[in-house]
This record gives C-alpha cells, sequence and structure tokens, in this order.
C-alpha cells in the first residue's frame, strides 16, 4: 500500500515535470514550424516596408534601445537601493516598508505601469511617444526585480566574508565593493535577465508609451515599435499568423543569447579566480 | 614606547625572557550590555607584550564578547552599549582611536576559516592592497613572509594563484592567520581558531602561536582546556560575563583559588 502510494507521488511529479517540457516544446515548436519559412537574411536584416513582405531591423533595433537604456539606468538605481537597504540601513519598520512596497510593485499589472508612463512620460514630461518614455516605464517595471534579486543575493553572502574582511581594517565600502559585491554577483546577473525577459516580453506598456510607428528610429526620442508590439500588431491588424511566428522566433532567439550570455558572464564571475 | 619596544625586543633576546612584560592592553570596568542585556560585569585585566593570554570559559559567559570589544568587532551589533575603558598603548581605543586604525594594529582570527572567493595570493594581499599598497615587489614580499609566518609558505608557494577555498581547513586557518599577520598588527585576537579542525591541523596551529608570541601579543579564546595550558602563559576563566579568576596558566591549572575555577577545570561542569 505504502509503496503503490510512493509509486503514485513519483508518477505524479514526473508528470507535472513532463507537462511542463511539454507545453514549452509545443509552444517554441509551434512558433517555428508556423514561422520558420519567413526566416532570411532579409526579413531580420532588411528594412521595413508598409507595402508587406519587408524586414523587421527596425524593430530590432528598438528592441534591443529598450532592453539597454532600461537596464542602464534600472541596475545601478536598484543595485543601490537593494545595498542600502541590505547593508547599510538600520532593519526596522521603515526597510520593512520599503520592501512590502517593492514587492507589492512587483505585481502590479503592467498595463497600469503603461498609463502611467503615457500620462506621466510621455504627457507631463513632453517626451512623447518615444522610445525613452517606453524605457522609463520598463525602469519602473524591471526596477522591483533587481532590488529583490539583488537583495536575496546579499544576503547570501556569508556574515563572515564581512566579519573577515572588516577585521583588518578596510572601510565599510571597500568591504561592498571587494568581497561583498562579488560574491553576490551570480545573483545579481540572474536579476538582470530576469529583467531582460520581462522587457522583451513586454508589450502593453510600451505600448502606450513607444507607440507603433514602424520605422528605424533616428534617435531614442523617435517613436518606434519593438518585436513584440510589432508581433501583436501583426496579427490584429492583417491576421498574419506566419510573420507574427517568424517574429517570435526572432525573440526567442535574442532571449536565448542574453540569457546565455548572461549565465555564461555569471559563470566567468563564479569562478572566482579574481 | 611600543614601537621602538619591537625592535629592542628583535635585537636583544634577552629581554624576551623578561618576565616583567610591559602591559600591552588594559581593560577597567567594562561592561557591555546586548541592548538591555548585560554581557560582561566589570571586567578589569592587563594583558602583557608578547604573551599569550588564554581566555577559557563555558559557552555563553562572555569570553568571545570580552574579545571583540579588543578591536570593536561588537561595534558591527546594533544596540551594543560598552563603558568603561580599554587602552591599548595607553590610547583609549572607545575614545580616541578610529577604529580602522585599530583594526590594522589588533588582528583577528575566526572560529571557522573565513577566506574570500579569491586566490590564496589575494587573499593575503588584500589587506594590505586596502591599505593602498600597489607595489608589486612589496606585495609579493608582504604575501611571502606573511605565509611564511603561519608557516604554510612551503605548503602553498606552488600554487598561490590558485583559489584559497580549495585548501583543507587547517590550511585555510593558517592562511587566515597569515592574512592578519600581513597588516603587521600588533595584537592578534583568535576565536577559536582550532575548534573546527582535525587533531594535526591544531597541533601545527598551536605550535604557530607558540612561534608567533615572540613577535606578536596573542589573545584566544578556546574551549580547549588542555590548549589553554599548552599555549598560554596567562589564563583568564570566565564565568556569567565576570571574570573569576585571572593568572599564570601553571597557577591557574595547578592550584587556581576559586572554588569556581577548579570546579570548571575538572570538568564539574561547562
Amino acid at each position: 500500500m505504502r509503496k503503490q502510494k510512493d509509486k503514485l507521488y513519483r508518477t505524479l511529479l514526473w508528470g507535472s515535470a513532463f507537462l511542463t517540457v511539454a507545453i514549452l516544446v509545443m509552444i517554441v515548436g509551434y512558433i517555428f514550424f508556423k514561422g520558420y519559412r519567413l526566416i532570411s537574411f532579409d526579413f531580420i536584416f532588411g528594412d521595413y516596408s508598409p507595402a508587406g513582405g519587408g524586414g523587421i531591423w527596425p524593430m530590432i533595433i528598438t528592441t534591443i534601445y529598450t532592453i539597454v537604456i532600461s537596464l542602464l539606468i534600472a541596475t545601478p538605481i536598484g543595485i543601490c537601493a537593494a545595498v542600502y537597504m541590505q547593508e547599510y540601513a538600520k532593519q526596522g519598520r521603515l526597510v520593512n516598508l520599503i520592501r512590502f512596497a517593492t514587492e507589492s510593485l512587483t505585481g502590479i499589472p503592467s498595463i497600469i505601469y503603461g498609463l502611467f508612463g503615457a500620462v506621466f512620460f510621455v504627457t507631463t514630461l513632453k517626451l512623447g511617444m518615444s522610445i525613452i518614455a517606453a524605457s522609463l516605464t520598463l525602469t519602473i517595471i524591471v526596477l522591483p526585480v533587481i532590488i529583490r534579486t539583488t537583495e536575496e543575493s546579499l544576503k547570501t553572502v556569508p556574515h563572515s566574508y564581512r566579519e573577515g574582511s572588516l577585521a583588518l581594517g578596510t572601510t565599510k565600502l571597500q568591504t561592498l565593493y571587494k568581497v561583498i559585491l562579488p560574491s553576490a554577483m551570480p545573483g545579481i546577473l540572474s536579476g538582470i535577465i530576469l529583467s531582460i525577459g520581462r522587457i522583451v516580453g513586454e508589450s502593453a506598456a510600451i505600448f502606450l508609451t513607444a507607440g507603433t510607428v514602424a520605422a528605424m528610429p533616428s534617435s531614442i526620442f523617435s517613436s518606434a515599435r519593438t518585436l513584440t508590439v510589432h508581433s501583436f500588431l501583426v496579427t490584429q491588424e492583417s491576421g498574419d499568423i506566419e510573420l507574427a511566428s517568424a517574429v517570435g522566433i526572432v525573440l526567442i532567439v535574442i532571449i536565448l543569447v542574453l540569457n546565455l550570455s548572461a549565465t555564461f558572464i555569471s559563470k566567468k564571475l563564479n569562478k572566482a579566480d579574481f | 614606547m611600543n614601537t621602538n619596544g619591537i625592535k629592542v625586543r628583535m635585537n636583544n633576546s634577552t629581554l624576551v625572557q623578561e618576565p616583567n612584560k610591559e602591559v600591552k592592553i588594559s581593560v577597567r570596568d567594562l561592561d557591555l550590555f546586548y541592548g538591555e542585556k548585560q554581557a560582561l560585569y566589570s571586567i578589569s585585566l592587563d594583558i602583557h607584550e608578547n604573551e599569550v593570554t588564554a581566555l577559557i570559559g563555558p559557552s555563553g559567559c562572555g569570553k568571545s564578547t570580552f574579545l571583540r570589544t579588543l578591536n570593536r568587532m561588537n561595534d558591527l551589533i546594533d544596540g551594543v552599549k560598552i563603558t568603561g575603558n580599554i587602552m591599548i598603548d595607553q590610547e583609549d581605543i572607545y575614545k580616541s582611536t578610529d577604529v580602522i586604525n585599530l583594526r590594522t594594529k589588533v588582528g583577528m582570527v575566526f572560529q571557522k576559516a573565513n577566506l574570500f572567493p579569491m586566490s590564496i595570493y589575494d587573499n593575503v594581499a588584500y589587506g594590505p592592497r586596502m591599505q593602498g599598497i600597489k607595489n608589486k615587489q612589496e606585495l609579493n614580499e608582504i604575501v611571502e613572509s606573511s605565509l611564511r609566518g603561519a608557516a604554510i609558505w612551503d605548503e602553498v608557494k606552488d600554487r598561490l594563484k590558485h583559489s584559497a577555498l580549495g585548501l583543507s581547513g587547517g590550511q585555510q586557518q593558517r592562511i587566515c592567520i597569515a592574512r592578519a599577520i600581513a597588516m603587521k598588527p600588533d595584537i592578534i585576537l583568535m576565536d577559536e581558531p582550532t575548534s573546527a579542525l582535525d587533531p594535526i591541523s591544531t597541533l601545527k596551529v598551536e605550535e604557530l602561536i607558540e612561534k608567533m608570541k615572540k613577535d606578536y601579543t596573542i589573545v584566544i579564546v578556546t574551549h580547549n582546556m588542555q590548549q589553554a595550558a599548552r599555549v598560554s602563559d596567562k589564563t583568564a576563566f570566565f564565568l556569567s560575563g565576570e571574570v573569576v579568576e585571572y593568572d599564570v596558566t601553571g597557577k591557574i591549572f595547578s592550584m587556581p583559588s576559586d572554588q569556581r575555577t577548579e570546579d570548571y577545570i575538572t570538568g564539574r561542569f561547562g
């Protein structure tokens, strides 16, 4: 009887794991088979033509712009905030309140952020529908993610490292830069990877702040269209699932490359012979 | 007086044998509170230069807490309050000395080896580098002499660039000692440095302590009474936050003047 129960649970656990993988394979497979015929050099590196048949190079560039700008702003702010809360601030009500606030921020649907961005960055700050307005909005979206993961990874740095360093007559700042942050780096990087995922995957907030102009952006103040927004609009306007899937393939490849390179960097850092 | 004191000793070995060594650390009426809870009760004792002073006593008696007041590591804990004073070389370390300078002068070795995830070389060179020493030649010399001072140079000289975390526990602890020596401190505090080590590594560390006392003043917390008897010149017996007895080690272990000390060292409690 107990053995059967054991077997049953094992099957259930295995089933859940299998289901997860199966769903992933199915989605990726579906998108791939729907879209792979459109993938070509011209499709990826060609300029967009409104008449149809053009490439998606402007959208790839716009996507990369939003990733880079958002991370450039969010990463330093996020890391500093986490370091402050974890290493400097006196643990108490205020810090707990900030922590609660950041946690709540992660749960808010992105369309709300998009509306805020449309009102504040686009209208009040007069940035207009632009890559910069979208990037600032995305910064707010990923900031809690970076703060949370950085804080968690700072928590895993052994207290003995801090003691060991301070006992050698170092300042708190030296200890932070030379011992604590390097040890927390893998965790911080995984937060950045998660953020990239959120940025690339975001469509609603970008749609409301960067607009949908399907052309090569001339600067970060131009309105432009990211890959996800493109994918959405293509499906919406022409119902062209094949084209949307091809865009999806490009997106998946971009995320995969970014993730693998981040993992690679994190492994390099983790080898610890710095 | 202490700065040239070291030089004199190095040149004149007869002085090392002097029984009346100078007072290096002088503690008077030290009380320590963790928030409301008092952990140390009016501790007063003198620690002499170039001696090994052992602090013994049951768990929670305050010996580690006391040790950590000497390099102000307790400052890291929120809500610690200290009254009374601790003078090192006639300077009150809680009033006139800057904590960074204090910790370069008073090194510390912890219970568990806490090497950083860096190479052996970088671990030992860490402190000097943070002091602003950049010259490669100078760093090489410091690293070598520190590792020699910790009696581990021959074991690691061929793999200085390898991760320090690949070494055995005993080796790691001796690298920790080398890391402390690299700061050229006057005093080295050791908080149960061998409690996580096997007997052979323990023996090596004890031999090292014996050798080191000609250059440093050593204060060691230990759970192991044989260890205190083996390595120390003076022993202080702590109980419930008070120093019950402080005397020459031989006397503490052969004819303690307090009944509680006798009970503890004969294993009746603790």
